[in-house]
């Protein structure tokens, strides 16, 4: 038989892949999240847009510089290092100086990701760890918020940024804004609730990406549809955080905040759509997200409330982090078919295969 | 995806894959017949067990449909000459597996009339008054015509008719998924044999004395379903005196329905025990084309000495659904379709999910080959990623593991791990490599990990 004249190539099968990539996944959230950088531009003027480039740059820098430093060597491509630096930047406050956004940056990746072996090998949210950092070295900064911007007002100040936010590194460590308490201090420390139709347009103070609770809850259903993550971790997150605020809040209604309160206000939604869906940090089974997404609530509501912080979400996500390769132990799924030892199945003529033992 | 989402709502298992369907190019086109070409090779492993033995000389004379290899232990099979001619060797020769395996090669007798061998009475008189061994004759004619799963596995399926001492089978399900993107023999048969797929299904059901039998069909296939329907209900109202209920299942399209537990789940809502069979549940499952095997065995006397299949993809000129001799090289199939495009990169025997890419040409069909699939574009090794634990294996695999786990124990080479992990239950059907969008070889290395624990599981 004569030989083909084509060169084949062989590989082993499947011969087929439905065309999803981790570059194609990265690229998706990244898009997921500009409308949020849209409103925080929106309610705190251009001084956001610098703050997240500057994150991003950051986080950027840091996974180029220690690209060696991982088993793969650098992996710029494949988006992750730029998604890393949005998320951090959307959890900032809109006034920070910037040198110590673009520190948090370097932090992210170099202390979050890089020294565990890149990406796919770190045990924390890398964007969390850059902002724990930075609430751990410059606490009162990370707690002073700006009020969103007045359009009503003949200036605006959309384009204002503060001498602090363009001081140099290490000259000073407090910010010059007017700042102004996020719901969750003024709930805190003031006993007063923000009404929800604020909470819900994003009127209030705080990070730059947190505050448009409309917006998040948008993209987070379309996130979930187009199954970009594990929708069971949010849902769980934000389930258990109304049960257990529901439950505080039924035994004294006037010395909790209600469950709504909790789950519009802070970086509950911002966490729940972007940090606790990270897969990399977050069980991979099923049983697992579940377990994940409660035990997130739980400490969110035992934080805040019962904490000296008046927010816990990014501690919350931290902590659970540390617990997810427990959690997925005990969690692998059972196969198909698994059954518990039982005796025999049951059959329609049973006694008939009995007596003839 | 094109009829995944019409078919949401009707049974299936869980979790799965829908990989793109690309059987348009051939669904339509009717069975033709592929004429003789002039050499044949049979491996004598053409099934699951152990090979055939061999019982010609090469120089001797032999007739379509003579028996040219005896089975070899009870999960072992017979082989018959595909055509009249001289058996001109017996020795190493190219298997679709890739290794080198015996096999007889018998070249035509150009001038021969490639009549059917005479049907030979069975050794040991089947139909005896004694019910036993009456059973026993029927599974022994269905070994002695070499009948296996034509569904890819190739199984004896005689053992499947043999009920083992103490069980018994209640349902027989067939199999009419076709689930492998690309193929259509399956449908083809269906459509254009739906009667005999029929009276193979009562002969099967007959055999092992069960009472329910169910055809499941996935419903990018609904003519086959209405053809199947129609037969039934004309078999039903010729032979009324028949025992057992014969249902058609339509499914939802969904990879991999066909295999055995997924469809047993999709038909009837059961699962097989981890470890088990379907006999645990006192069921059977054979193939459409093995059901019509069986029938033609009985009516016609013929042994298993070609089967249909499809030959397909970007790369062939001329797509079609084609019944070949066994041991016709499969060059010589691909010529008869017009041959290879140029631009033609990649051959597969079987489909795209589950097949086996060849290097060369030479190889032969046997039993379990489905069909033929040339690709121009091969699915590019692309670099690989970290994994980043999306958790989108363990949602297509349809046992219910963690390939992604898996995986890196076979990369850690931890055996005891990959066994309580149950890397014995995987049956690579390849949904996590397909949606891996690190593109790991997962189903790659989860079968270089069941090699790993067998390692330790065995002594």
């Amino acid at each position: 038989m004569a030989k083909s004249a084509n060169k084949l190539e062989i590989a082993t099968s499947p011969f087929a892949h439905d065309g999803l990539s981790t570059r194609r996944v990265m690229f998706e959230v990244v898009l997921a999240t500009l409308p949020l950088l849209a409103a925080a531009t929106y309610f705190f003027g251009i001084t956001a847009l610098v703050v997240v480039a500057v994150t991003v740059t950051g986080c950027v820098a840091a996974e180029w510089a220690l690209g060696s430093a991982q088993p793969r060597g650098r992996s710029l491509t494949d988006g992750s290092a730029v998604l890393t630096g949005l998320l951090l930047g959307l959890t900032l406050p809109p006034a920070i100086p910037l040198w110590m956004a673009f520190l948090g940056g370097l932090m992210a990746i170099g202390l979050g990701k890089a020294i565990f072996g890149g990406l796919g090998q770190n045990p924390f949210n890398p964007a969390l760890v850059g902002r724990a950092f930075l609430q751990a070295a410059f606490p009162i900064v990370m707690t002073t918020w700006s009020a969103p911007l007045d359009w009503s007002a003949d200036e605006p100040g959309f384009f204002n940024i503060s001498p602090s936010t363009l001081a140099p590194p290490l000259m000073r460590s407090s910010v010059d804004v007017v700042s102004s308490a996020s719901p969750l201090g003024l709930a805190k420390f003031e006993g007063e609730l923000t009404e929800a139709t604020s909470l819900l347009w994003g009127q209030t103070a705080g990070s730059l990406g947190e505050t448009a609770a409309v917006l998040l809850i948008i993209i987070g259903l379309w996130l979930g549809f187009r199954r970009l993550f594990d929708w069971r971790l949010p849902v769980a997150t934000l389930l258990s955080v109304t049960v257990f605020s529901g439950a505080l809040y039924l035994i004294d209604g006037t010395a909790y905040p209600s469950p709504v309160f909790m789950l519009l206000s802070g970086g509950l939604l911002f966490g729940s759509v972007f940090m606790v869906t990270d897969p990399v940090t977050t069980p991979i089974t099923a049983k697992g997200a579940w377990i994940f997404g409660i035990g997130t609530g739980f400490l969110v509501v035992l934080i805040r409330v019962f904490g000296g912080l008046p927010e816990g979400v990014m501690y919350a996500i931290l902590l659970m982090n540390s617990v997810t390769p427990l959690i997925e132990r005990y969690t692998q799924p059972k196969p198909f078919g698994y059954q518990k030892p039982k005796p025999e199945t049951p059959s329609s003529t049973s006694p008939k295969g009995a007596s003839s033992k | 995806m094109t009829h995944a989402g019409t078919t949401e709502g009707l049974p299936s298992f869980s979790h799965g894959v829908h990989p793109e369907e690309h059987k348009g190019a051939t669904e339509s086109l009717p069975i033709e017949r592929m004429p003789f070409v002039s050499h044949y090779v049979l491996p004598l492993a053409q099934h699951i067990g152990r090979p055939s033995k061999c019982i010609v000389r090469p120089g001797q004379h032999v007739q379509r449909g003579e028996r040219i290899a005896d089975p070899n232990g009870f999960v072992s099979t017979a082989l018959h000459a595909p055509v009249t001619g001289t058996v001109e060797a017996v020795e190493l020769r190219p298997h679709p597996n890739g290794k080198l395996a015996e096999s007889i090669v018998i070249a035509i007798d150009a001038f021969a009339s490639q009549e059917m061998q005479e049907p030979q009475k069975p050794e040991g008189g089947a139909g005896g008054p004694n019910g036993s061994s009456r059973i026993d004759g029927f599974v022994r004619r269905v070994q002695e015509a070499g009948i296996v799963g034509l569904g890819g596995a190739a199984f004896p399926s005689h053992v499947k008719l043999q009920v083992p001492e103490g069980k018994k089978v209640t349902t027989v399900v067939l199999n009419g998924c076709e689930c492998e993107p690309y193929l259509t023999c399956d449908h083809r048969v269906m459509l254009e044999d739906a009667d005999k797929v029929v009276r193979g299904m009562r002969l099967i059901m007959q055999q092992l004395g069960a009472a329910h039998g169910y055809i499941g069909v996935e419903r990018n296939k609904s003519d086959a379903i209405e053809t199947l329907r129609a037969a039934l209900s004309q078999n039903d109202s010729q032979n009324d005196s028949q025992k057992g209920s014969i249902e058609i299942i339509a499914l939802q399209v969904k990879y991999p329905q066909g295999a055995e537990k997924m469809l047993i789940d999709a038909v009837l809502h059961e699962r097989v025990p981890a470890g088990g069979l379907p006999l645990d549940l006192e069921i059977v499952v054979h193939n459409v084309a093995t059901a019509s095997a069986i029938a033609d065995m009985v009516e016609n006397d013929t042994p298993l000495i070609e089967r249909v299949i499809t030959v397909t993809g970007d790369g062939v000129r001329r797509p079609a659904n084609v019944v070949v001799p066994l041991g016709t090289p499969i060059a010589a199939v691909l010529e008869h379709c017009g041959g290879l495009k140029p631009e033609a990169r990649q051959v597969i025997l079987g489909g795209p999910m589950m097949g086996v890419a060849q290097k060369e040409l030479d190889v032969p069909v046997v039993k379990g080959t489905s069909g033929i699939l040339a690709l121009t574009q091969p699915q590019r090794v692309v670099g690989e990623q970290p994994c980043i634990r999306c958790g989108r294996c363990l949602d297509a695999c349809p046992m219910f593991l963690n390939p992604a786990r898996l995986a890196q124990l076979v990369r850690n080479e931890r055996a005891e791990g990959l066994l309580s992990h149950h890397v014995m239950s995987c049956f690579e059907c390849a949904s996590c490599s397909f949606v891996c969008p690190s593109h790991i070889p997962l189903v790659h290395l989860i079968r270089v990990g069941k090699a790993m624990a067998r390692k330790v599981a065995v002594p």
